[in-house]
């Protein structure tokens, strides 16, 4: 079975505000309010945790979810912010463009 | 005798950032110093505008463009082009020889300047309810340290306009279009704007630290209610005036946007058009601790 890897696009800003996950896409100024098991799967977005781990961590153990329920639910929750710019997919690992240089 | 320097400029002062205005045409000059009458400093300027006034031309209702080109800004309209170098401070405008173009060249260059600093224009009226006036910090620019200003923001049609015209005579209206709003030491300052908007008149110059965004909403009666936070950043973001094409300002924006939020209350106000409105406002104004 092939992998989903997630990061964060490079175009997004994102704050905390009151408990609230607030992303916006600096491109269109788009905004969406993330949930919380929305925004634990967006912190966990690094380009190299596979999806299915992430729910499976972060999700499933977090959270009182039905496994297969949380990855259908994480899997159109991805697509949706993908389709706006949100987030990147891959079937590879791929490079967090959040992350620091790497020297 | 030799003409003074300066005889060719004069200083607006908006805000407490001073933009001198320099053109060749006295005419046009005499009408500036008319339009900014209140506005007008002394002060060192920040920022110079070379205006140079092109053949008389319609009013545009054309889309601003505004883009970064090398270590340029570059501000465009159907009736202005400009070029405007922040490191040098000096923006040489070709425009139109009518004072609407140069209205919107003066509030792009104050969103972006503002934008950098923390700060940021918003489609609101702004009124200072009360307090006494303090010593001016400058001859015409009075910060009025114990008084609270109210901002009120809405697209056009929400009330902007009708909450300005019905505010009692102890109010000091900053305006009834777009308010300017700067970080301060104890949170953020609205400061008076000569943009007016449908009441045909330039607010005051001076300023006072912001008691509190309404988010104006016209119903069957007087009503204040809170908005999440993340609401109250979407519908601020909504109403901020920014032109620039440039994702580091925007996020610049939204970081302040989240930071005003945090500090100054935010609600929404339903209001039935009448003076009775600031009725509900002074209630508010005396119920302590909302944030």
């Amino acid at each position: 079975m092939s992998e989903t890897y997630i990061a964060r696009s490079s175009a997004i800003a994102a704050r905390m505000l009151a408990g609230e996950m607030m992303v916006m896409n600096s491109m269109d100024s788009t905004f969406f309010t993330l949930n919380q098991v929305a925004t634990a799967i967006w912190q966990a977005a690094d380009g190299r945790t596979p999806l299915r781990e992430i729910v499976r961590s972060q999700i499933c153990e977090q959270f009182d979810i039905d496994p297969e329920q949380a990855q259908t639910d994480a899997a159109q929750f991805v697509a949706d912010l993908s389709q706006h710019g949100i987030l990147l997919v891959s079937d590879q690992p791929m490079r967090d463009p959040h992350a620091p240089e790497e020297r | 005798m030799m003409p003074a320097a300066n005889s060719r400029r004069c200083v607006v002062e908006i805000g407490g950032i001073p933009i001198a205005l320099h053109a060749d045409d006295e005419q046009f000059l005499a009408l500036l110093r008319q339009r900014y009458v209140g506005f007008l400093s002394s002060t060192p300027p920040e920022l110079e505008l070379d205006l140079d006034l092109t053949s008389q031309g319609p009013v545009s209702d054309d889309d601003v463009r505004v883009r970064r080109e090398g270590p340029e800004w570059l501000l465009e309209r159907g009736d202005f082009h400009a070029r405007w170098n922040p490191r040098t401070g000096r923006a040489r405008v070709r425009q139109n020889p009518n004072p609407y173009a140069l209205d919107s060249v003066l509030r792009i260059l104050h969103s972006l300047v503002l934008a950098a600093r923390g700060g940021f224009l918003l489609h609101a009226a702004s009124a200072i309810t009360s307090g006494a006036t303090g010593a001016p910090a400058r001859p015409l620019l009075t910060h009025r340290e114990h008084a609270q200003a109210y901002l009120f923001s809405g697209v056009s049609g929400a009330g902007k306009t009708t909450i300005s015209r019905h505010a009692p005579p102890d109010v000091t209206l900053l305006t009834d279009e777009i308010s300017y709003v700067r970080p301060s030491a104890s949170g953020y300052a609205a400061y008076g704007t000569p943009f007016a908007g449908e009441l045909a008149k330039a607010g005051e110059n001076c300023s006072a630290a912001v008691a509190a965004l309404f988010f104006l909403e016209k119903g069957p009666e007087n009503q204040v209610d809170d908005l999440s936070p993340s609401e109250a950043v979407r519908r601020l973001m909504r109403n901020i005036l920014f032109f620039a094409e440039d994702r580091e300002l925007v996020e610049k924006l939204f970081a302040t946007a989240c930071d005003f939020v945090k500090q100054v209350p935010v609600r929404r106000l339903t209001f039935y058009p009448d003076s009775r409105v600031w009725d509900e406002i002074r209630h508010f104004e005396a119920t302590p601790a909302h944030v």
